[in-house]
């Protein structure tokens, strides 16, 4: 983990590293309430960035609109050179996507459902084996490959659902709240696997999370998000050496900037899909 | 600096796509193989757990051994020269693909509440394709009701006509009707977006469309509202198919393909309703 962080200040340092992910006033309104609000954000090739903030600051709703979900209300986005609105097909073809709900089909085998997004995301036929192959391989699932994925256990399905979104080999990788309802060591995991693919692929990984340690361990930088706007973008040393207090935490940094915790929080709707992906996955 | 289009490369992974959608051709192509990979889906999950498919053939049984048995007795209802039974056999087959059809987006409700729907949509699968795939889906387990109503009602003594070309003809008319109603069940599945409203208007809306079609009797022994309702529900144009088609001494009222497109329409527009519809499911 020391490794990583070395290369960490590598990679801010380096300006002439391509953007792959760019931002610009990004806004999304629901009726009166802004979710979003004029969002500017740059990410480079190879990074692993952060979206961080408590529960309903607005990163599902970043994550929905770069992932072509939701379209924005203002402002642009490109990822990979192409835009969100005008080429989300193209946008489509770039990215990979592991929702923060269940997104593994419990009724197919975990082979089968790398299949189905292989052909999806038309993979040729020739290499399909191989790379579903690698991928259960990479992910550590060769055995469990051939069981329904309703007998997996809730790490077992997170790495299952990476594996999907990585079979066609993106350029940006969407984590949406990777290691909500995991225990420890399933987290950690996961952690591992995320720090791998950037190593040996180079891929790019944009993940919200509002669990600070993983923010930490993981990430090259982190934005701090609160009632729908960045309110501090910086790599996480530099986030805890700005606090005036002794050895801060990023835990301290983010109640620093987003006050009181406690105060804020997802509507019931939020609230009930999170307790129910924690129970499945648990 | 930021990268214009597809110009240069990213990382080890972006290599430029073997794939384009620019022209119209490979777009068809890519559409009927996205839409033949959502039907996968469907048909291997049958293949794991069968049992559904089994559960199915009680309700079609019953109707044909109970309701059939008692009206070709008591002869209530004028069907020509044909036996109740006969004339029964094709609307049991249809009200069977409509009960299996207008429940079937009751997965996409469960599919949204987890996040298998998202996965879908941020993929490149075009949306026509999504939802395509679900009404054949739809077909597909509606072509085991086929074989059921068949079994059975050859057990009872019903003339089926066996011609392959006849038993083609059964096989796509009951594909697009499933195609219809579960397209249909997906565009309130898209509207309503809570299982008890779902499957509340589901409830609702079977037993107009089965009583007032010519599925158990003729048209003609509607009061003048009806008729004018039964003539806008495609499931009469399905059983009016089925009823020349599976029968040796059956008659259809209007052709084949009147029956085929006004079915083939049917399932157009609302598969335009729904690609609209589909992705507003995630919001």
């Amino acid at each position: 983990m020391n490794e990583t962080k070395s290369d960490v200040s590598l990679i801010t340092a380096r300006d002439d590293r391509p953007i792959i992910l760019e931002t610009q006033g990004l806004t999304r309104k629901f009726h009166q309430f802004t979710a979003v609000d004029r969002l500017d954000l740059t990410v480079s090739s190879g990074e692993i960035f952060g979206l961080l903030g408590p529960n309903g600051a607005g990163k599902s709703t970043v994550i929905k609109m770069l992932t072509t979900l939701l379209p924005p209300t203002a402002g642009r986005a490109k990822i990979a050179g192409f835009d969100i609105r005008g080429q989300a097909a193209q946008v489509r073809r770039q990215i990979g996507y592991v929702p923060q709900s269940l997104s593994a089909d419990g009724t197919l085998t975990g082979y089968e459902n790398l299949l189905i997004f292989a052909k999806l995301y038309d993979i040729p036929h020739r290499v399909q084996r191989v790379r579903i192959r690698e991928a259960l391989e990479f992910m550590g699932l060769q055995e469990a490959a051939d069981r329904l994925v309703r007998t997996y256990s809730g790490g077992m399905i997170r790495r299952l659902e990476i594996a999907q979104a990585i079979l066609h080999q993106p350029a940006v990788l969407f984590l949406d709240e990777p290691t909500v309802g995991l225990d420890p060591l399933a987290r950690s995991v996961v952690w591992e696997l995320v720090q791998q693919l950037r190593t040996n692929y180079g891929t790019t990984v944009f993940l919200t999370t509002h669990f600070m340690e993983e923010a930490d361990s993981l990430c090259h930088r982190v934005a701090i998000m609160h009632q729908g706007s960045v309110i501090v973008m910086d790599t996480p040393d530099r986030l805890k050496a700005s606090l005036a207090q002794a050895n801060p935490t990023l835990d301290d940094v983010f109640i620093h900037y987003t006050g009181n915790p406690l105060e804020s929080g997802g509507t019931y709707r939020d609230t009930s899909r999170l307790r129910r992906t924690t129970q499945r996955l648990g | 600096m930021t990268l214009q289009g597809s110009d240069a490369p990213l990382n080890d992974w972006v290599k430029p796509s073997p794939f384009q959608a620019d022209r119209p051709l490979s777009a068809l192509r890519q559409l009927i193989r996205k839409t033949l990979v959502i039907a996968e889906i469907e048909v291997r999950k049958l293949r794991h757990d069968p049992s559904d498919l089994l559960l199915r053939a009680v309700q079609p049984a019953l109707w044909l051994l109970i309701f059939g048995q008692v009206f070709t007795r008591i002869r209530a209802i004028p069907t020509g020269n044909l036996r109740y039974l006969d004339f029964l056999a094709p609307g049991i087959l249809a009200q069977s693909v409509l009960f299996v059809a207008i429940f079937s987006a009751m997965t996409i409700i469960w599919e949204r509440d987890l996040g298998i729907i998202h996965k879908f949509l941020a993929s490149p699968t075009p949306r026509v394709s999504l939802v395509l795939g679900k009404a054949l889906s739809a077909g597909i387990r509606s072509l085991v009701q086929v074989a059921i109503v068949y079994l059975i009602t050859s057990l009872l003594g019903v003339s089926l006509n066996l011609n392959p070309v006849a038993l083609l003809g059964v096989l796509l008319i009951v594909l697009l009707g499933a195609a219809c109603f579960s397209l249909f069940s997906l565009m309130v599945a898209c509207l309503v977006k809570t299982r008890e409203r779902f499957m509340g208007i589901g409830q609702l809306m079977t037993m107009p469309l089965f009583f007032a079609s010519n599925a158990i009797y003729p048209i003609a022994l509607m009061p003048a509202w009806l008729q004018i309702l039964s003539h806008l529900n495609p499931l009469t144009y399905q059983v009016d198919a089925l009823r020349g088609l599976m029968l040796v001494n059956g008659t259809s009222t209007y052709s084949f393909g009147l029956d085929a497109l006004v079915l083939i329409c049917a399932a157009t527009v609302l598969t335009l309703i729904c690609a609209r519809l589909y992705p507003r499911v995630v919001l």
